[in-house]
C-alpha cells in the first residue's frame, strides 16, 4: 500500500490498516492532503480546510476507537470550532464557528478527525451546488456536470476519493440526490435521529445531517457515532441507538419491498427507469418480495414542500441581519438601511427567492391557503408512508428522476430545478430515513453517469434499511467503481 | 387559494429586509408566480379530516432541568460582529 493508493479506501478497509499500525493517523492525513492537491482544482469540492488542526488531531488518535483515526469531510453549513462555516453565502464570510455542533462533538469523542468543509448551495438551498456564492462543484464523473446538491461538495469530494467519508444534510433530498449523481452512498436518517445543534437552520421540521460514503457499511460506521439524543436539541428522538453495522450480512429473503406506481412517471429518464427495473429484480432474485403499493399524496410533496421550507427558511434567515455576526453594508444611514442592505448584498437570488415567498405564505390573508394548508397536506403525506409502511419493510424509487445534469442547464428556471427533488421530497415531509445506493449507470455524450437507487424505510428502521442497502450493494460492482478524474490505482 | 398575482414581490421583499433592484423584483415576480401556479395543485387535495402536521414524529412538552451551565461568554459572543465596542454590538443610532 503506498500512500497515493491510500485516498481510495473504504472507511472499514483505512480502519484495517490503522489497527494493524500498517499506517500512522498522520500518513493518512498527508495522503489525503496529496489527493486533494491533485484533484480539487478540478472538482471543487472543498471550501476551507484545516490541514494543520488535523495534523494535530492524528498525532494524538487513538485508533482502537469506533473512528479512531478517521479523517471525515463537513458540509459547510455545520458548526466545527475554530473553522469558517460559510453556508457557501457571501453574508457569513469570514465568520468562525465558536462551537462544535453536537454531530462534531461525537465524531471527534469516536474519534474522527474533521479536517475540511465542503461546497453546498448557499444555506443548503439548491439541487446542484450552482447556489454556493463560492465557486461551483463539478461532477467528478464529467466535469461539464453538477454533482447535485446541495450536499454536492460532500458527494464529489467521497467520490472524486478526496475525502475517505463526509456528512450532509437533508431537507429535501439534499444527501441522497447528490450521493445518487454522484455515484455514491448517501443516508438520511430519520427526523430527530441525529441532533440538529449546531447545523445552521434552514428548515427546522425536515433538515437532518447524515453521511455520505463509499459503501453502505462505512455509513452504518458513522451512524453510530452521530445518532442519539441531545438535550440541546428538543427534536433529537430519546430513543436507543442500536449498533448500525449488526444487521449487514443478513440477507433478502423475508424482506417486502414496495414499488410505489406513482413513482415510475412520465419524466424519468429511460435509463434511470431501466437501471431501476434491473436492481428491483436483482433484489428479488436475491429473495426479497415485490409489492406494487401506492403513496396517492406524494402528488403533492413539492408544492408542500416549497410552502413549509421556505416558511420556516424565512424565519430561520432573519437572524443574518448583519448585526451580530456576518457580513455588514458599508455605511448604513439607519437600522432599515442596514438590513436591506446587508440582505441585499448578502443573499444570492435563490436565497432571496425563499426568503420572499416564505414570508408571503406566512403574511396575513395567505397563512390559511397556503402555510396552513400545506400542513394539512402534508399530514397526508404521512399517512400514505404509515400505511404503506404496514405491508412492506421498504420502498423503492430512484432518487432522481434524471443522471447528473449540465452546469448551467437549469438556473434559470427554479421551479425545473425543484422538480430534480421529486423522489426525496416527500421522505423529508414523512420524517422517515432513506439511503441512496449506485445502481447503475447511463450512458451520455461518452460519459458514464451514476444512477442512484432509493430506498426508505419507517422512522428509526435505520438499521433495517441498511441491511437491505447492503445485501444489495453486495451484490453488484457499483459501489467499486471510480470517476475518471486522476483515476486512482485502487480502482477499476 | 389566492390568485398567484396576488404576490407582490417588492411589496413582501421590503417586508422581508431584503432591498431589490428592480430588474430583480421583476425576474423573481415572474419566477415566483410559476411557483405559485404550481403549488395551486394542492387546491385539489382533499384535506377535510387532516390534522395538522407540525412536525413528522409525534414529540410532546421535552423538559429540561431549569439550571445554567456555562455559554459563551460575552468576548466570544462578539467575536465574529461585524461592529463592536466595550462590550456591546454597534449598530447605527436608533433614537434621535
Amino acid at each position: 500500500m503506498t500512500e497515493q493508493d491510500l485516498p481510495a479506501l473504504t472507511i472499514a478497509d483505512l480502519q484495517s490498516l490503522l489497527r494493524r499500525r500498517e499506517v500512522s493517523p498522520r500518513e493518512v492525513i498527508e495522503a489525503l492532503r496529496a489527493r486533494i492537491e491533485v484533484v480539487d482544482a478540478e472538482i471543487g469540492a472543498y471550501l476551507s480546510l484545516d490541514m494543520e488542526a488535523a495534523m494535530k488531531e492524528a498525532d494524538k488518535a487513538n485508533v482502537d476507537l469506533p473512528l479512531g483515526g478517521v479523517p471525515l469531510a463537513i458540509k459547510d453549513i455545520i458548526n466545527v470550532m475554530g473553522q469558517p462555516c460559510t453556508c457557501a453565502s457571501k453574508i457569513l464570510q469570514g465568520y468562525r464557528a465558536m462551537y462544535d455542533a453536537t454531530v462534531i462533538r461525537k465524531l471527534r469523542a469516536a474519534g474522527a478527525i474533521p479536517f475540511g468543509k465542503t461546497n453546498l448551495d448557499e444555506f443548503a438551498m439548491g439541487s446542484s451546488t450552482e447556489n454556493s456564492a463560492m465557486k461551483p462543484t463539478r461532477n467528478p464523473w464529467d466535469l461539464s456536470r453538477v454533482p447535485g446538491g446541495s450536499s454536492g461538495g460532500s458527494a464529489a469530494a467521497v467520490a472524486a476519493d478526496e475525502a475517505f467519508g463526509a456528512l450532509g444534510t437533508d431537507t429535501g433530498g439534499s444527501i441522497r440526490q447528490p450521493a445518487a449523481l454522484s455515484g455514491v452512498v448517501g443516508f438520511k436518517p430519520t427526523y430527530g435521529r441525529v441532533s440538529r445543534f449546531g447545523l445552521v437552520a434552514f428548515a427546522s421540521s425536515l433538515d437532518q445531517a447524515g453521511p455520505l460514503t463509499k459503501t453502505v457499511r462505512d455509513t452504518a460506521l458513522i451512524m453510530n457515532a452521530i445518532a442519539g439524543h441531545d438535550p440541546h436539541d428538543t427534536t433529537a428522538l430519546n430513543e436507543p441507538v442500536p449498533d448500525y453495522t449488526a444487521k449487514l450480512g443478513e440477507g433478502l429473503p423475508g424482506i417486502r419491498l414496495g414499488l410505489p406506481k406513482e413513482y415510475l412517471i412520465e419524466g424519468v429518464d429511460a435509463q434511470v427507469k431501466a437501471a431501476i427495473d434491473v436492481s428491483v429484480k436483482q433484489m428479488n432474485s436475491l429473495g426479497a418480495e415485490i409489492v406494487e403499493v401506492s403513496l396517492p399524496a406524494t402528488e403533492y410533496a413539492i408544492a408542500v414542500y416549497y410552502i413549509l421550507a421556505t416558511a420556516e427558511a424565512s424565519a430561520n434567515l432573519a437572524r443574518f441581519d448583519g448585526v451580530r455576526y456576518g457580513y455588514r453594508a458599508e455605511n448604513p444611514r439607519d437600522m432599515l438601511d442596514l438590513y436591506g442592505r446587508t440582505r441585499e448584498e448578502g443573499f444570492g437570488p435563490e436565497v432571496k427567492r425563499r426568503i420572499i415567498l416564505g414570508t408571503y405564505v406566512l403574511s396575513s390573508g395567505y397563512y390559511d391557503a397556503y402555510y396552513l394548508r400545506a400542513q394539512k397536506v402534508r399530514e397526508l403525506i404521512r399517512r400514505d408512508f404509515a400505511s404503506v409502511f404496514e405491508k412492506v419493510d421498504a420502498i423503492i424509487s430512484p432518487t432522481s428522476p434524471v443522471p447528473a445534469f449540465k452546469l448551467g442547464e437549469r438556473m434559470a428556471d427554479p421551479l425545473q430545478m425543484y422538480l430534480a427533488d421529486i423522489f426525496t421530497i416527500a421522505a423529508n415531509l414523512a420524517g422517515i430515513c432513506g439511503i441512496s445506493v449506485p445502481c447503475g449507470f447511463a450512458e451520455v455524450d461518452g460519459h458514464r453517469l451514476p444512477i442512484g437507487l432509493q430506498l426508505l424505510g419507517k422512522a428509526l428502521d435505520e438499521a433495517r434499511i441498511l441491511q437491505i442497502a447492503h445485501a444489495y450493494e453486495q451484490s453488484t460492482d457499483w459501489h467499486k467503481a471510480g470517476p475518471p478524474v486522476a483515476a486512482s490505482p485502487q480502482k477499476a | 387559494m389566492a390568485k398567484t398575482s396576488d404576490l407582490d414581490v417588492a411589496y413582501v421583499a421590503r417586508l422581508a429586509r431584503i432591498n431589490l433592484t428592480e430588474a430583480e423584483a421583476k425576474v423573481f415576480q415572474k419566477q415566483l408566480d410559476d411557483v405559485l401556479k404550481y403549488v395551486e395543485k394542492l387546491r385539489q387535495a382533499d384535506v377535510n379530516d387532516a390534522e395538522l402536521a407540525a412536525h413528522a414524529l409525534p414529540i410532546f412538552n421535552v423538559f429540561r432541568e431549569d439550571a445554567s451551565s456555562d455559554w459563551f461568554t460575552a468576548e466570544q459572543a462578539l467575536s465574529n460582529a461585524p461592529r463592536k465596542a466595550n462590550g456591546l454590538f454597534i449598530v447605527p443610532k436608533v433614537v434621535e
